[in-house]
């Protein structure tokens, strides 16, 4: 296997940013109500974790140690904003389901996470793949964790309803302490899996 | 990374004045690219929710536009903190056929939400009868108050189609009226009622009768 695909496979799986590094626990337990939230919020994520990468990497050597922090800040916060911008201009519908969560990406741990632990200490395209594979993770384990708490909770799948499965849904899986049950047994099983 | 620059001063403040005025010129430019589409899309959106709440109509609504002020109800100034405005009036869009009203359809709203403001486009016959309404924005438990969406309308439980608001007691049953709760969401369910009946107070004209009904519930 090629040096590049290692790396966005680790992002994927043997450092996926939800199971195994635990970061950006809030955007995780808030938006996963659904698998198509799960979908939307981790596509965004991965886009602008791509972008801020690339970018960082680019400007890294130029950037003083000491202020480094607040420039990678103000560039993943217009990034993020040029996303929300673009989205509510061409993608209304996702947009309107997602809206609330897309300024928080500027605070998703993982974003400022990777700008810091690799692509400031990495070439550009390393970089962009780190961002891609950690995007990816994070995607996979939204809506993992998305139709999981869909389907216990309101029996349905991405909208679909399962039929003989809605009358028993569990109420709590869509609010806020079935996503901490459901990452919970997510994360032993994948811990599990793993070693 | 041996070439790296320098965290003396000048090198600080010069390279975060570039990297602010760079991000800052990129998010205007996007910002002008962006904000002619933005409009349309939100007319087009408020378009639509008139078109699904009224019957069918052959004027502009949103041309012919007007706004009626409002008491806020009861509220309490954290939704303020959170939404970041203060709504003091509604706006209310006449549809027309032929030059003949048919209905009019208003944004209104409740402070009273689960989770924040509640925004509501409601449809009333002359009459002063419900024809439809559509749910704009909302911030409610996803599977309990989100069920506002379908329980009012003519084939939901808490059908309010058809009534008259300030003939009819549009309340909670637990609150004396006629209008069935959602299972659970008694608040949304209060939230989305007190919308219906604002907006009714502003088609009626009684925007003062409304209010004082508000305080003696509070009281």
């Amino acid at each position: 296997m090629g040096k590049n695909s290692i790396i966005v496979l680790k992002g994927v799986l043997k450092e996926n940013p939800i199971f195994v590094q635990l970061l950006g626990m809030c955007p995780t337990l808030g938006v996963t109500t659904s698998a198509i939230n799960g979908v939307g919020m981790g596509l965004a994520t991965a886009f602008v974790l791509i972008m801020s990468n690339t970018v960082i990497a680019l400007v890294a050597k130029l950037i003083p140690d000491k202020i480094r922090i607040p420039s990678f800040i103000v560039i993943i916060a217009g990034l993020v904003t040029i996303v929300d911008m673009s989205m509510a201009a061409y993608l209304p519908a996702i947009h309107a389901s997602l809206g609330l969560f897309i300024p928080l990406i500027v605070v998703n741990c993982i974003v400022l996470g990777r700008a810091e632990a690799f692509a400031s200490k990495n070439k550009v395209l390393p970089s962009c793949l780190d961002g891609l594979g950690m995007g990816l993770g994070f995607t996979l384990a939204l809506t993992l964790l998305g139709s999981i708490r869909e389907i216990i909770g309101s029996g349905k799948i991405f909208d679909f309803i399962i039929p003989g499965l809605e009358e028993y849904k569990l109420l709590i899986f869509v609010l806020a302490p079935g996503a901490f049950i459901a990452l919970g047994y997510l994360i032993a099983i994948v811990d599990k899996l793993r070693s | 990374m041996e070439n790296k620059l320098e965290s003396n001063f000048k090198n600080m403040v010069l390279v975060l004045l570039t990297v602010t005025l760079g991000i800052a010129a990129s998010v205007s430019y996007v910002f002008a690219l962006t904000q002619g589409p933005i409009e349309l899309v939100k007319q087009e959106q408020e378009a639509d929710a008139i078109r699904q709440v009224v019957p069918s109509f052959d004027n502009n609504p949103s041309a012919d536009a007007w706004r009626v002020a409002v008491s806020e109800g009861e509220s309490d100034n954290y939704d303020y903190l959170y939404t970041n405005q203060e709504p003091d009036s509604l706006i209310l869009y006449p549809a027309k056929r032929d030059g003949e009203l048919v209905g009019t359809a208003v944004k209104t709203f409740s402070n009273n939400g689960f989770g924040g403001q509640v925004w509501v486009m409601v449809g009333f016959k002359p009459d002063g009868a419900v024809y439809g309404y559509s749910v704009l924005e909302h911030h409610e438990t996803p599977g309990l108050g989100t069920e506002m969406i379908d329980w009012f309308s003519q084939t939901g439980p808490g059908n309010i189609i058809g009534k008259n608001p300030s003939v009819k007691n549009l309340q909670v049953k637990k609150d004396g009226g006629d209008v069935d709760a959602i299972t659970a969401a008694t608040i949304s369910s209060k939230a989305f009622l007190d919308a219906v009946n604002r907006a009714s107070a502003a088609v009626s004209g009684s925007v003062d009768s409304y209010s004082g009904a508000t305080k003696k519930v509070q009281n």
